[in-house]
C-alpha cells in the first residue's frame, strides 16, 4: 500500500491542480467555458483578465466555494469537485481580507491551527485493527506556529493587537499569515492588492514573490492588473469571457501573444491587421515587412502586434524606415517619451528615448523581431438558427429571408441550422431602427485600417464585425445583415438535443 | 470524455440554515390559514361531523359537511355594522395617532431635540410595558377626571395604546432623512413652508405608510381595550370572533369571519405596496435629481 | 426673538404629549404605596403603605400569572432568536427561493393578529382530534405560538447587521477548515451578538405584550398577566396589579438606561480608537 501511494505521488507529481472541461452557469449566463487548466507544483500562477472575465469565479471553484456546473476539479489527481472547502488542502487570502473582527491577530492566525487534526501514529483496537489516530495541536505548538508565521509577513509583536486597529497593509498581512499557517498545499490569492495604495502594493508585490521562493509552495494569484501579473508571475493564464486565451511565461504573453485580445490587453500595443505574402513576409498598410513568422497560409489574412518600444524613429530624409510618419502627440513619462505617430492611415504609439516634436516628420523602422503575427480571432460570427419556412430562418430573435437551399436540398420547417455570418455580411447603422437586430457596443478594438467591433444583441449574444467607422462602448447601434453572404449548416440530431 | 451530471449549483452557500424555518413557517403559519379556509365552510359540528356514531370516518358525511351557511349566517346586518364601525374606530385612530405622531417626531427630529436621542426614547418606553397594565393605569386615571363615556374612553385608550407605534417609524424615517435635501430646497429659494410640503413630507411618506399599517389593522384585534374601557356598545370586529371561539358550535362562523378579516388584510397590504411603490419611486426620483 | 418662542413652544408641545404618556403610569405608581382599594375613591390617597406589595407576593393566582408570562417570554424569545438568527444567516447566502422565505415570515407580521390566534387555535384541535397527537392548549403551546409570532422580528433585526458583515467572513471560516455549524457559531455568530440581543429584547417584550393569541390559545387553567387582569376585571381586581405595573415599569425603565449607556459607550470606545 505504501508503494501504491508513493507511486500515485509519483504520478500527480508535476500537476498539483488539474481543471478539466469545467463550465460554470450562472442564471443562465456561462462565466467559465468548458475551460481546462493545469498547474505545475511550486509556481507563481497568475490568473489574469478583465473583470467579469470569470477568474475570481475559477479561482473560487478551486477553494470550493462554488462547484462547477459540469466538469472536474483534481488536486494531486484526487477529484475534489464535490469536495467542501473546509476539507480541501488549500487556504485563500481574501479580497478585502476577511479577518475575524471579535478575535485579535494571534486568534486569527491560530483559527485554522485550532481545528486541524494531525496523525499522531497508530492504534490497535480490541478487534486487532490498526488505525489512524490524530490528536489536535497543543497550546505550545500553536503558539509557535503562529508566532513563526506572524514573523514571516513581519509583524511580530502584533499578536494581542485588535484587528481593527491596523492598516490595510498590516490587515493583508495577517491574512497572509493566517493562510500560510495551516501549511496549505496551494495559496489562492483573490486581489490581495487590490484595496492597497500604489506604495503599499509594490512593497507587497516584492513581499509575496519573496515568500513563495522561501515557502516553495503554489501560488494562485487573481489580478486584473497586467503589470502585477507580469511582475510576479511564473506563469500567467489570460482569460476572457470565461475562455483561456492563452497561457505561457510573462515574457511569453508579452512578445508573442496568442491573439489580438491578450495583445490588446497586456502592455502598451499596436494591433494592426495584415496579410501573409509569404513565409517570412507580412504586408500591412500597404507595405512589406520582414518577419520571423512562417506557417500561415498564402495571403492569409492575420492579426499583427508591434510593441510601442520596438519601433525606432529616423529623421525625415533618412534612408532607414520602411514607413513615413507625422508627431500627432508627445508626451514625457519620466525615462522616455511616448508619441503618437501618424503614418499611412495608422496611428501607431511610439515610446522612445529621444524626443520628436510635434508636427515633425519621421520615419518608423520596425525590425523583423518587432513584428509579431497572430492567427485571426474570428472571422465569422456563429449562431443557432431555426428554419420558419421556405427561404426564412430565425436567429438572434430575428426572422430573416435567407436562401434555405443547402447542398441542393430544401431544408424542412423546423429544423435546426447553424447560421454562418461573415464579418463583411454585417453592417452597422447609427439608427437602431435602420438595423433588424439591436445591440449595445461592447468593445472596440483598432487593429490599422479597421475596428473590431464586438456587438451585445438584446437576445445575448455577440456580433463581431470588422469597420472602418469608429464606436463608442455602450454606444446603441443597429445590424443590418447581407443576406447573400451568410451561410447555414444543419446541426446533426443528438447535437441539436444537448443545445 | 466529459463527465457530466454533477449536482448543479451545489455551491457551498449556507442556505440550508433557513430551512428550519421555512417548515415552521409551512406548519405553524400557512397551514393554519388553510385551516381557518376550511373551517369556514364547515358545519356546526366542525371536524367531528366526518365520523358516524361509531367513530368510523365516513365519505359521504364528510361531504354532508360542507356548507355555505357560515357564510350566509355572518352577514347579518349586524355584523355589518360591527365590521363599518371596527374600520370607523381604526380610521379614528390612526388619524389622531398621525395628527399627534407627526408633529411630535418632526420636532424630535430638528434642532436642538436631535441631539438628545433618550428624550425620543422616553416617548417610546411604554411601548416595553405590558398594554394591559397601561390600559388599566388609564382607565383609573380615566374614571378619577370623570369620563365615563364607552366610546371616549376607547378612543383615547386606542390612541394611548397605539401613539408609539405611529411615532417610531415616522421618526426614524424622519432622522435618517439626508438633510442636504432641506438645504438644496432652502438654497432654491423655498420658504420653510414650501420646504416642508414639497421635500420633507414626501419624503417621510414611506415613515406614515409604515405607521399607518402598524396601527389601522391591529384596530382590529384590539378588543382588550374595547373590553377594559368601552361599555357593551363598544366592540371590535376580533372581539366577536374571539367570542365565538368558545363554544365548538360557532367555531365555522369565527373562522367565516376571520377569512372575511384576511381579505381585508390582504386588500389593506395591497394598498400599502402601492403606495410604497410610489413612494419608492418619488425617492429614487429625488436621489436621481440630487445628483 | 421669534425664534426662542418657536424653540418654547416646541418643548410645551413635547412635554403635554409627554405628560399625557406618563400621568397614568405616575398616578398608578403613586397609588401603589396607597392603603386605598380603588383609586380617585372619596379617601382621596389614604395612607402611605407598602402593604399592596406584600399583597402581590402573598396573591398565589397572580405571581403564578407573572412567573407564567416570564416562563413563556424568556422560553420562546431564546428560541425566536436562534431561529431567527439562523433563518436570516440563511437568507442572506439565499438567491432562489429568499423572496418566498421573507413573504412566508411577514405573513404573521402583517396579519390581523384575531386572524393568527384564530389559526393557533384550530391547529391545535386539528392535531389533537385528526392527527391524535396529544397536543393541548397551554404552557407549551403558548411558547410554540409565541416563538412563531416573534421570530419575525427577529430576522428583521438580525438581517440588516449581516449585510454589514465582510461577504467572505463565513468562507474564510470555512477556508480554514471549519465546517459550516462551527463557521456559523464562531465567526458569523460573534458579529451579531448585538442584533442578537435586541432581537431577543424585541422579541421577550412582544410576548410579554401579547393578549389576543395568549387568550384563544392559554386553555383552561393557564394565565399570564394580560390574560388574568383581563378576566378578572369585571370581578374585583386586585389592587395589588398597581404594585405589580410599578415593578414592571422600574424594570423596563433600568434595562432601557443601562442597555442605551453600554450602547453609547461602545460607540464612543468604537469611534474613540479610530
Amino acid at each position: 500500500m505504501g508503494d501504491d501511494r508513493q507511486m500515485k505521488e509519483q504520478r500527480v507529481f508535476d500537476k498539483i491542480i488539474e481543471v478539466k472541461n469545467v463550465t460554470k452557469i450562472f442564471d443562465d449566463t456561462t462565466v467559465i467555458d468548458d475551460l481546462n487548466l493545469s498547474i505545475r507544483r511550486g509556481q507563481f500562477v497568475t490568473l489574469l483578465g478583465p473583470s467579469g472575465c470569470g477568474k475570481t469565479t475559477l479561482l473560487r471553484m478551486i477553494a470550493g466555494f462554488m462547484a462547477p456546473t459540469s466538469g472536474n476539479i483534481y488536486i494531486e489527481g484526487q477529484d475534489v469537485t464535490a469536495m467542501p472547502p473546509y476539507k480541501r488542502p488549500v487556504n485563500t487570502v481574501f479580497q478585502k481580507y476577511a479577518l475575524f473582527p471579535h478575535l485579535n491577530v494571534f486568534n486569527n492566525v491560530a483559527y485554522g491551527l485550532k481545528l486541524k487534526k494531525i496523525p499522531s501514529g497508530e492504534k490497535r483496537t480490541k478487534n486487532g485493527v490498526t488505525v489512524d489516530v490524530t490528536r489536535k495541536f497543543t497550546k505550545a505548538e500553536i503558539a509557535e506556529k503562529v508566532n513563526r508565521a506572524l514573523k514571516l509577513v513581519g509583524l511580530d509583536d502584533y499578536g494581542h493587537r485588535d484587528v481593527n486597529s491596523l492598516s490595510g497593509g498590516q490587515q493583508q498581512r495577517v491574512a497572509i499569515a493566517r493562510a500560510l499557517v495551516c501549511e496549505p498545499k496551494v495559496l489562492l490569492l483573490d486581489e490581495p492588492l487590490g484595496a492597497l495604495d500604489l506604495k503599499m502594493r509594490k512593497e507587497m508585490q516584492i513581499e509575496l514573490m519573496k515568500m513563495h521562493r522561501e515557502l516553495g509552495i503554489t501560488f494562485i494569484y487573481v489580478t486584473h492588473d497586467q503589470e502585477e501579473a507580469l511582475t510576479m508571475s511564473d506563469v500567467v493564464v489570460v482569460l476572457n469571457d470565461g475562455l483561456i486565451q492563452q497561457i505561457g511565461t510573462p515574457k511569453q504573453v508579452y512578445d508573442e501573444p496568442a491573439n489580438a485580445f491578450v495583445a490588446d490587453f497586456i502592455g502598451e500595443s499596436n494591433v494592426i491587421s495584415g496579410t501573409m505574402i509569404k513565409d517570412f513576409c507580412v504586408k500591412f498598410l500597404d507595405t512589406e515587412f520582414v518577419c520571423e513568422d512562417k506557417g500561415f497560409a498564402k495571403n492569409e489574412q492575420v492579426d499583427l502586434v508591434v510593441r510601442p518600444e520596438d519601433i525606432k524613429l529616423y529623421p525625415e530624409n533618412s534612408d532607414k524606415g520602411q514607413l513615413a510618419g507625422q508627431v500627432l502627440s508627445t508626451v514625457f513619462k519620466g525615462t522616455w517619451y511616448e508619441m503618437e505617430i501618424e503614418a499611412n492611415g495608422y496611428e501607431f504609439t511610439v515610446q522612445s528615448t529621444t524626443e520628436a516634436k510635434v508636427g515633425q516628420k519621421v520615419r518608423l523602422a520596425i525590425e523583423p523581431n518587432g513584428i509579431h503575427i497572430m492567427k485571426k480571432l474570428r472571422t465569422v460570427n456563429e449562431f443557432i438558427g431555426e428554419v420558419t419556412g421556405e427561404n426564412w430562418v430565425d436567429f438572434c430573435g430575428g426572422s430573416f429571408e435567407i436562401n434555405t437551399f443547402v447542398d441542393g436540398v430544401a431544408l424542412e420547417k423546423g429544423t435546426s441550422v447553424k447560421v454562418y455570418v461573415p464579418f463583411d455580411a454585417v453592417e452597422l447603422t447609427d439608427d437602431e431602427d435602420d438595423g433588424e437586430i439591436g445591440g449595445n457596443v461592447t468593445r472596440s478594438l483598432y487593429k490599422g485600417n479597421y475596428y473590431q467591433v464586438q456587438i451585445y444583441t438584446d437576445t445575448d449574444e455577440d456580433f463581431y464585425i470588422d469597420t472602418t467607422d469608429e464606436w463608442d462602448n455602450d454606444d446603441r447601434v443597429g445590424i443590418k445583415l447581407n443576406k447573400d453572404k451568410i451561410r447555414l449548416e444543419v446541426i446533426a440530431e443528438d447535437e441539436s438535443d444537448e443545445a | 470524455m466529459k463527465l457530466k451530471g454533477i449536482k448543479k449549483n451545489n455551491d457551498f452557500r449556507p442556505t440550508f440554515f433557513a430551512f428550519p424555518y421555512l417548515a415552521i413557517c409551512i406548519i405553524f403559519v400557512v397551514f393554519p390559514l388553510m385551516l381557518v379556509l376550511f373551517y369556514a365552510f364547515l358545519g356546526p359540528s366542525g371536524v367531528n361531523g366526518f365520523f358516524d356514531a361509531n367513530g368510523k370516518f365516513s365519505f359521504e358525511l364528510f361531504f354532508n359537511s360542507f356548507t355555505f351557511d357560515n357564510f350566509v349566517t355572518v352577514f347579518t346586518s349586524e355584523n355589518l355594522i360591527l365590521l363599518l364601525k371596527t374600520i370607523g374606530i381604526a380610521l379614528l385612530t390612526t388619524v389622531i395617532c398621525l395628527l399627534i405622531s407627526y408633529p411630535t417626531a418632526l420636532i424630535l427630529a430638528s434642532k436642538p431635540f436631535n441631539k438628545y436621542l433618550i428624550l425620543a426614547l422616553l416617548f417610546i418606553i411604554p411601548m416595553w410595558m405590558n398594554f394591559v397594565l397601561r390600559v388599566i393605569a388609564l382607565k383609573s386615571l380615566l374614571y378619577m377626571i370623570g369620563i365615563e363615556d364607552g366610546f371616549t374612553a376607547t378612543m383615547i385608550g386606542m390612541v394611548y395604546d397605539f401613539l408609539p407605534f405611529m411615532l417610531l417609524p415616522i421618526y426614524t424615517v424622519l432622522m435618517d432623512m439626508d438633510k442636504s435635501y432641506k438645504e438644496a430646497s432652502t438654497d432654491l429659494g423655498a420658504n420653510n413652508m414650501t420646504t416642508f410640503f414639497k421635500v420633507t413630507l414626501p419624503l417621510s411618506l414611506k415613515g406614515i405608510v409604515s405607521g399607518i399599517t402598524m396601527v389601522f389593522m391591529p384596530v382590529f384585534s384590539a378588543y382588550a381595550i374595547t373590553g377594559m374601557l368601552g361599555d357593551t356598545n363598544t366592540n371590535v370586529f376580533g372581539g366577536k370572533i374571539d367570542g365565538l371561539f368558545v363554544t365548538p358550535s360557532t367555531w365555522g362562523k369565527g373562522s367565516a369571519l376571520s377569512f372575511v378579516l384576511l381579505i381585508l388584510v390582504f386588500a389593506t397590504m395591497l394598498l400599502g405596496n402601492l403606495f410604497s411603490k410610489r413612494t419608492a419611486g418619488a425617492k429614487a426620483a429625488a436621489q436621481g435629481g440630487a445628483k | 426673538m421669534s425664534k426662542k418662542i418657536v424653540l418654547v413652544f416646541k418643548w410645551l408641545f413635547l412635554a403635554i404629549v409627554l405628560a399625557c404618556i406618563y400621568l397614568p403610569i405616575m398616578l398608578i405608581i403613586v397609588y401603589s404605596f396607597s392603603s386605598e382599594r380603588n383609586i380617585g375613591g372619596q379617601n382621596g390617597f389614604g395612607s402611605f403603605t407598602f402593604s399592596l406589595y406584600s399583597r402581590l407576593f402573598s396573591n398565589s393566582s397572580l405571581m403564578e400569572a407573572t412567573r407564567n408570562t416570564l416562563i413563556i417570554g424568556v422560553v420562546s424569545a431564546l428560541l425566536a432568536t436562534f431561529i431567527g438568527t439562523f433563518t436570516a444567516v440563511g437568507l442572506y447566502y439565499m438567491r432562489k427561493g429568499k423572496k418566498t422565505v421573507n413573504f412566508l415570515s411577514q405573513i404573521t407580521v402583517v396579519n390581523a393578529e384575531i386572524v393568527t390566534a384564530v389559526g393557533f387555535f384550530l391547529l391545535s384541535i386539528f392535531l389533537r382530534d385528526i392527527v391524535k397527537l396529544p397536543v393541548e392548549k397551554g404552557m407549551a403551546w403558548l411558547i410554540i405560538a409565541h416563538t412563531v409570532i416573534t421570530t419575525p422580528y427577529v430576522i428583521l433585526t438580525v438581517g440588516p447587521r449581516l449585510n454589514q458583515l465582510n461577504p467572505n467572513l463565513y468562507e474564510a471560516g470555512l477556508d480554514l477548515g471549519a465546517g459550516p455549524m462551527h463557521s456559523l457559531f464562531t465567526v458569523i455568530m460573534p458579529q451579531l451578538i448585538g442584533g442578537m440581543v435586541s432581537g431577543f429584547a424585541l422579541a421577550f417584550t412582544l410576548s410579554l405584550d401579547d393578549f389576543v393569541v395568549t387568550n384563544l390559545n392559554k386553555g383552561t387553567n393557564v394565565n399570564t398577566i394580560s390574560t388574568f387582569v383581563y378576566a378578572n376585571l369585571r370581578r374585583n381586581l386586585d389592587p395589588a396589579i398597581r404594585a405589580l405595573s410599578t415593578i414592571l415599569f422600574v424594570v423596563v425603565l433600568v434595562v432601557l438606561i443601562v442597555f442605551n449607556i453600554i450602547k453609547r459607550n461602545k460607540e464612543k470606545s468604537a469611534s474613540g480608537s479610530k
